[in-house]
């Protein structure tokens, strides 16, 4: 029992990761169409930008550790905001309009390029950092089982669903996220009521950048070790976690991003670590198989 | 100038299909103009060019508004936004998974976006943002309540029976607060009261809110009840223009609408 608490703990905080970085891949599919399989790598440029951010500052040995932590922060999503628009700006947008398949090579592209960029400017070596939020609350102590809510995994869950909620309030509430919507549904069109469709598509990698940038942060906060690499099998699992939720849909990449936490932890927890991706991608095969359009995604249905 | 639209040789090949063929036509302020002709004769060809979606191979497209627009060199999006051109398609392009009233909402987003200040304070829900959206709101539910829809603002609009969701479609276009109103078909699929209910809609618009109208529509009863000025195409070449009555009688469009003897 204890120990099946303590794995829902670490499940949901390595869902929350995913569901971040899955938000990212299933709004730039429900706007434009593409899966930006470069995403995982703008994470991954994300997580480098808070290490150095971290080390420049000087964080977890200076006295104010929060406001530290927020500097940190808005560092990764500033500069990671700028490689997310450049991105789509270089990369993307001179070829919208062409054949599907070019968007997906372009991404594919700009993936290996991400990735080679920061191998030779950062070096290929794997970067470790010490624990910076140590301790948390224990509790159900059983002899030698405990459970504990590190400090560390609360603030991780805390600011998820800051983020979510600041994020999903925009999109149902302000004039920006009903432009997002509009542009979802139908591009065409949206032009026609002027709307600014290439600005909206832009502030739409921008804050798929972001988010996947507070996900680096988290993730070299709570692995302490990067390298440059991490962006390519955690894209692809949080892009297991958007189809799971049923892509183009946030709810369904956020529940996506939980699942895929909640499966890869408790794999690893009752059956064998070394299988835990495989079973992730099972996962994936299954609901492929079974229900393509995910969780909460609609079939489509064309009414004749 | 009180001609809202002139069209002067607008020429339109694709490789080597000629789809319009040095038309030119105006249409008046504050006047229904219809375009009509044949299927494939280029009606919506015309319309595609003065919304930016085709640059015209040959010709002009002046809007006059407060200034005078060449439209035919600007962007797609910018001919609603600052010539203030509104469109709607044959087929229906409501956003069918935003509510009718958010549909409604959606094409106001410029003068939103303004009074946000780019979504900032729409964040913090400053006063003059939301002062902004009520009055959105309220300009959406005005056009509800012409239409008489105002009950049914908070279901999908693709739940809509479909001779609502044109005239939802219609509002839409309005509440984007166009000068030129280019309607695509209006009338195609509706019965003959809702026809009827479409041509008191447009000459509302007409009349109460002084917008010119270019209507592209095979509903002759539509076409001839309210039009004041009839151009006809065949084969991307304007044939004849002038009053229904005077074009109903005009031999070439006899011709080619029912072929010779």
């Amino acid at each position: 029992m204890e120990y099946f608490l303590q794995q829902l703990i670490n499940s949901l905080t390595l869902g929350s990761i995913y569901g971040l970085i899955a938000i990212g891949y299933t709004m730039v599919y429900g706007i434009i169409g593409m899966i930006n399989f470069a995403h995982g790598d703008v994470f991954m440029i994300g997580s480098f930008v808070s290490l150095i951010a971290m080390v420049l500052l000087g964080v977890g040995t200076g006295a104010f550790l929060p406001l530290a932590l927020l500097i940190v922060l808005l560092a990764a999503i500033l500069v990671t905001s700028v490689y997310g628009w450049t991105l789509e700006r270089v990369a993307y947008r001179p070829l919208r309009g062409s054949f599907r398949l070019a968007a997906l090579i372009t991404a594919l592209g700009a993936s290996i390029f991400l990735q080679n960029f920061v191998q030779v400017s950062q070096g290929a070596k794997i970067k470790p950092i010490q624990p910076i939020i140590q301790g948390g609350f224990t509790f159900f102590e059983n002899g030698s089982m405990v459970v504990s809510f590190s400090y560390l995994q609360i603030f991780i869950i805390i600011i998820t669903v800051i983020l979510l909620s600041i994020f999903s309030y925009i999109i149902s509430k302000t004039p920006l996220g009903r432009s997002q919507r509009a542009c979802e549904q139908d591009l065409t069109m949206s032009k026609l009521l002027g709307i600014n469709v290439d600005r909206t598509i832009s502030i739409t990698f921008i804050i798929g950048a972001s988010l996947a940038s507070v996900a680096g942060m988290m993730f070299v906060l709570y692995y302490g070790v990067i390298d440059f690499f991490i962006g390519f099998l955690t894209g692809i699992k949080a892009f297991t976690a958007a189809v799971l939720g049923g892509i183009g849909s946030i709810p369904g990449a956020v529940i996506g991003g939980l699942l895929i936490g909640l499966i890869e932890t408790f794999w690893s927890a009752y059956f064998t670590i070394e299988y835990k991706d495989v079973a992730v991608f099972g996962i994936l095969v299954i609901v492929l198989i079974f229900r393509p359009y995910g969780i909460l995604g609609k079939p489509e249905v064309e009414k004749v | 100038m009180s001609n809202i639209l002139e069209i002067n040789h607008l020429t339109m090949k694709f490789g080597g299909l000629i789809a319009i063929d040095d038309v030119s036509f105006s249409v008046k302020k504050n006047s229904i103009t219809s375009l009509i002709g044949p299927n494939g004769a280029g009606k919506t060809t015309v319309f595609n060019c003065i919304t930016g979606f085709y640059k015209p191979t040959v010709g002009e497209i002046l809007l006059n508004s407060k200034k005078q627009f060449n439209l035919e060199r600007m962007n797609d999006f910018t001919i609603p936004q600052k010539a203030k051109v509104a469109r709607t398609f044959q087929n229906i392009r409501l956003f069918p998974q935003m509510t009718v009233l958010e549909n409604l909402i959606v094409a106001q987003h410029n003068k939103l976006m303004k009074a946000s200040m780019y979504t900032l304070k729409g964040l913090v829900n400053a006063k003059s943002f939301l002062n902004a959206e009520n009055e959105a709101k309220e300009l959406a539910k005005y056009w509800l309540d012409k239409i008489k829809l105002t009950d049914r603002a908070d279901i999908e609009a693709g739940n809509l029976p479909y001779g609502q969701q044109r005239k939802v479609e219609i509002c839409r276009s309005m509440c984007t607060d166009p000068i030129l109103l280019c309607l695509d078909e209006p009338a195609a699929g509706l019965n003959a009261t809702e026809s009827l209910e479409l041509n008191s809609l447009l000459e509302f618009i007409k009349n109460e809110h002084k917008i010119s109208i270019l209507l592209i529509e095979h509903d002759m009863s539509v076409v001839m009840g309210i039009s004041d000025k009839v151009v006809v195409l065949d084969y991307g070449k304007k044939i004849a223009e002038g009053m229904p009555s005077e074009v109903k009688g005009n031999p070439e469009v006899i011709k080619a609408y029912l072929g010779e003897e």
